[in-house]
């Protein structure tokens, strides 16, 4: 009867679209949480397609961890609405522990049990074993499995986190939630990390993923920019680069520091942004890089290297900042 | 079952891979049952006495001879005046003063009464009543001494007396040992289920391993059974052994059944596990958690009547007793190791702790939550 329902309506009310991807398997509506005064929710609504690698990307404090563990079912919202995989995270939240992967942000597994047995311990408390589901972690599980006799707070960073993303995996969950999985993990293990997710897609399972790296959010379906509890915007990672509005241009100089004092105090300057070895700079007339050169001459700076460069996710979401601007 | 089965496992797992805890739990009881048991005695011996003898006369000499012929007390003074009597019991140098007034050898000699004067050192209360207990035996000894010779020395005056002859009973020599005894096990069982189960959830909380679990379909009574088993059975373990060393160290008598008593232990454990339990889902962490433990533990022993008889407390610090737990055990414990005890004469001890293991337990299963 469920199965017909959900039929019809798909039928009715939704465009026919070839795949499964109007699936929904996170619908957010108005989440809001407070903690005393402090608000670190408020007024989210997103959904996540099934199949999707969604991001949340935002600075620490901007209200990540909240939203997932209301996702997850370990907190109450004050407001809204949570749809995790068409149940209620209120309400049906037993039914849902069953189906939800989570890692959260602090290594949370036994440090004083060893990788085997944790791993064991996980499956055994979903009621499944650790053979049946051994395919979908054996990617990532064989880069650990030599250390397996190695008691898990023995193990490096990046060891950690996979036994972390395996034993989140282990009862074969539709949806993984992970809250800053590669926060203190070394780049190429952060990249290995993400190709690892990425193959997970063949097994249906839906990933939310929070990171304070904006270089990762380029790996991710869509990403949902988030900053003191409000989400700035949701769209795919090109897309929200594709917004940003205006022309942006790397300023170099041996001097960095005298070079971003002495651009600040420009009035053309609209805004300038240390980004490694060099500085984003807006101006407000796009077209005025020239006389900028200029000025920096008049300043004392001689060497200044200006070139126009394409925007990355971070310079808009620092536009976003910036402007104020919600999703 | 097979969840809860391998959540103990994990327990034991732990427990036993920590090296300080596992070493621990065996090595508490030996050292408390070897320290506690003889070292915590009410028995008083060699009361330090001084006497002042103003008389100085055969009879006053008898008594001081009496007096210091005794095992209780030990002749450590003889000053001249009460001045200096009163600055050696200042100076805790005595903690008994006994005059000897003079002419009482000589109303003694003439058939009057004769009249002394003892004065108590009593910052204890307790060890000062038993010093008077003690030094009123002595001196009625000597009396009947007098007696006994003013009888044989003029048959003609006899003065009717009452004899009472006593037996102390399940413990008749009356070795404070085999009190305290059955009382140290109790602390030693209490100890086991108040700190290392509490502990224990606590530690997962501020590690953050239980904010895993707390997502998994574990139920929130498998968790908290998976937390009791296994400091349940320790706790039964330590009893043994306390048991053993009671019995080869300090031979002790034990006359009732051991099941009943490892019963009453099984059910207090549960109570205070799930006290424990209880006050854990109230505490971030280990600091606050032993803060009001340790607090409740203090309280729940020193009213449990181990040093003080339970009957002799305030009402209302008996009614307090009901939901004691180590009051209950207190009780059982001595009962059927001095008493021997049978199941009936503790059944209302053993009701009550049912009724406080499982009131604890829902409670601590209730609060404890998996959503914030």
């Amino acid at each position: 009867m469920a199965l017909l329902n959900r039929g019809c309506r798909e039928r009715l009310f939704l465009p026919p679209v070839k795949n499964n991807h109007m699936i929904k398997v996170i619908e957010s509506s108005g989440i809001a949480k407070s903690f005393g005064s402090t608000m670190a929710l408020d007024d989210i609504s997103f959904f996540v397609n099934e199949s999707e690698i969604f991001g949340f990307i935002g600075p620490d404090g901007a209200g990540k961890t909240t939203l997932f563990r209301i996702i997850t079912t370990l907190l109450l919202p004050d407001k809204g609405n949570m749809k995790v995989l068409g149940m209620d995270a209120t309400s049906d939240y037993k039914q849902l522990r069953k189906n939800i992967g989570y890692m959260p942000g602090r290594f949370s597994l036994y440090q004083d049990l060893s990788v085997e047995e944790n791993l064991n311990f996980y499956a055994t408390v979903f009621g499944t074993t650790v053979e049946e589901n051994y395919e979908l972690i054996a990617n990532i599980y064989s880069h650990i499995e030599p250390f397996k006799k190695r008691l898990a707070g023995k193990l490096s960073g990046g060891m950690k986190q996979k036994l972390a993303l395996s034993c989140a995996l282990i009862h074969k969950p539709r949806l993984l939630v992970l809250d800053e999985p590669t926060t203190g993990v070394d780049a190429v293990s952060r990249s290995e990390f993400w190709d690892m997710l990425s193959k997970l897609r063949q097994y249906n399972i839906s990933i939310i993923v929070s990171t304070p790296y904006m270089d990762e959010a380029i790996r991710c379906d869509r990403v949902a920019l988030i900053q003191n509890g409000k989400i700035l915007s949701i769209d795919t990672p090109q897309k929200i680069r594709a917004g940003f509005s205006r022309k942006l241009f790397t300023v170099k100089s041996v001097e960095k520091y005298k070079l971003i004092k002495t651009l600040r105090k420009n009035p053309e300057v609209l805004t300038s942004y240390p980004f490694g070895d060099s500085i984003h700079v807006t101006l407000f007339n796009d077209s005025s890089d020239n006389s900028l050169f200029e000025y920096l001459v008049r300043e004392g700076i001689n060497d200044a290297v200006i070139q126009e460069t394409e925007a990355g996710i971070e310079d808009r979401f620092l536009e976003l900042m910036e402007k104020g601007v919600t999703a | 079952m097979r969840t809860i089965l391998y959540l103990i496992r994990k327990e034991f797992i732990q427990i036993f891979r920590n090296k300080f805890i596992s070493k621990a739990i065996f090595a508490v009881p030996i050292v408390q049952m070897l320290i506690l048991v003889p070292a915590v005695t009410f028995e008083l011996k060699n009361i330090k006495i001084a006497i002042i003898d103003k008389d100085k006369t055969p009879e006053s000499r008898g008594l001081i001879n009496k007096l210091g012929g005794s095992t209780f007390f030990k002749l450590s003074f003889s000053p001249f005046s009460e001045d200096q009597a009163n600055d050696l019991l200042h100076r805790n140098k005595c903690s008994v003063i006994l005059q000897i007034p003079s002419g009482f050898g000589k109303d003694i000699g003439n058939g009057k009464q004769g009249k002394l004067l003892a004065a108590i050192d009593a910052v204890n209360a307790s060890s000062a009543e038993i010093s008077w207990a003690y030094l009123n035996g002595v001196i009625g000894d000597y009396n009947t001494d007098l007696v006994k010779q003013n009888i044989t020395t003029s048959p003609l005056i006899s003065s009717p007396r009452i004899e009472i002859t006593n037996r102390y009973w399940y413990n008749e020599l009356l070795n404070y040992k085999y009190y305290m005894l059955p009382g140290i096990l109790v602390i030693l069982v209490t100890a086991i289920g108040f700190l290392l189960a509490g502990l224990n959830m606590v530690r997962e909380k501020e590690i953050g391993t239980i904010e895993q679990i707390n997502v998994t379909p574990v139920k929130k009574y498998h968790f908290i059974i998976a937390k009791m088993v296994p400091f349940l059975l320790i706790g039964l373990t330590d009893l043994a052994l306390g048991l053993v060393i009671g019995k080869i160290a300090f031979n002790i008598p034990f006359e009732g059944s051991i099941f009943l008593m490892f019963l009453g232990s099984t059910i207090f454990l549960i109570a205070v596990l799930g006290m424990a339990l209880f006050i854990s889902t109230f505490s971030g962490t280990q600091q606050q958690y032993m803060f009001v433990a340790f607090f409740c533990m203090i309280i729940f022993i020193l009213m449990s009547g181990i040093f003080t008889p339970y009957e002799s407390m305030p009402m209302w610090a008996q009614d307090f007793n009901l939901i004691n737990p180590v009051a209950y055990l207190m009780r059982i414990n001595r009962m059927v190791i001095l008493k021997g005890s049978t199941i009936h004469d503790i059944s209302k001890e053993l009701y009550s702790l049912i009724v406080i293991a499982i009131g604890f337990t829902t409670l601590a299963v209730r609060r404890y939550r998996k959503t914030a």
